[in-house]
């Protein structure tokens, strides 16, 4: 059965995120940061920043939400149970701090098939408060057996 | 903050995930997907287990390069592929290669390997300097 590529283009609802502190430190002591700066608000202070610093990889907190809905779109008839993660990208701006709120928009990149593997493409883009493009991501979901 | 120079390698990270790992990363990330928090389900589903979050792993790949560069701000881009998969209490490691360095931006090589085998392949990641 080939892949459904009707959808590629398709954008999605914004999802709005609210950056708080301790979701820093939490996600920071979860993957092992050391660097106080994502850690202690003095440090992150010292450093020339408003308060603590998101890691880079903080985007998965603030973007993943808005990739649920086209995963999910029965317009791209997905099969969740066949997918695995192959492939991630994100591209950076400013840092994100404690304070900030992030609006991530997610479409459908692109659809395609190789070998019975179906290739999900979606990218969210996420600003901050101020406009700035904080993070790009580009999330390859792989789906065996279509 | 380490020198980088084209063509030598970035200081390792090594890290061992804890039995509970996985669990606290599903609250820090959000990501709740039982095969990586409830050990039947992950069996039942042909699985060995409960295996690592990729973007945890992927966490470490960037942890390599923004300790490398000297701290978050510097890391402008990362592009992983995942490949098989990674389960707690084994050490895993990410090593790097300068690639590039031109113009105050460098370009890394980098993987993260478990018991010898890559689950993060094929990753690049640019430092701006």
């Amino acid at each position: 059965m080939p892949v459904n590529t009707k959808a590629i283009g398709k954008t999605y609802e914004p999802v709005v995120y609210a950056v708080g502190r301790e979701k820093i430190k939490e996600y920071a002591r979860a993957v092992g940061e050391t660097n106080p700066v994502h850690l202690d608000v003095e440090a992150a202070r010292e450093a020339g920043y408003a308060d603590l610093i998101a890691p880079p990889m903080f985007a998965v907190v603030y973007s993943a939400p808005s990739v649920g809905p086209p995963i999910f779109d029965p317009e791209i008839e997905l099969n969740f149970a066949m997918m695995v993660h192959g492939g991630q990208e994100f591209v950076w701006g400013p840092p994100v701090v404690a304070g900030d709120e992030i609006t991530t928009t997610a479409g459908v990149k692109d659809i395609s098939e190789h070998d019975g593997r179906g290739y999900y493409v979606f990218e969210s883009i996420s600003t901050n408060q101020r406009g700035e493009r904080v993070c790009r991501g580009t999330w390859t979901n792989i789906v065996r057996g279509v | 903050m380490a020198e980088l120079h084209a063509g030598e390698q970035i200081p390792e990270v090594r890290i061992t995930p804890d039995k509970y790992l996985t669990v606290r990363y599903a609250g820090a990330s959000g990501d709740f997907n039982p095969i990586h928090i409830d050990e039947d389900f992950a069996r039942a589903v042909g699985l060995p287990g409960r295996i690592l979050h990729g973007l945890w792993t992927m966490a470490q790949v960037a942890r390599a390069q923004t300790d490398a560069a000297g701290g978050p701000e510097h890391l402008k881009r990362l592009s992983v592929q995942f490949r098989g998969m990674g389960v707690p209490e084994h050490e895993v490691i990410v090593s790097g290669t300068v690639r590039e360095l031109a113009d105050g931006r460098a370009v890394i090589d980098t993987v993260a390997e478990q018991d010898g085998k890559q689950i993060i392949r094929n990753a690049e990641a640019e430092l701006e300097l």
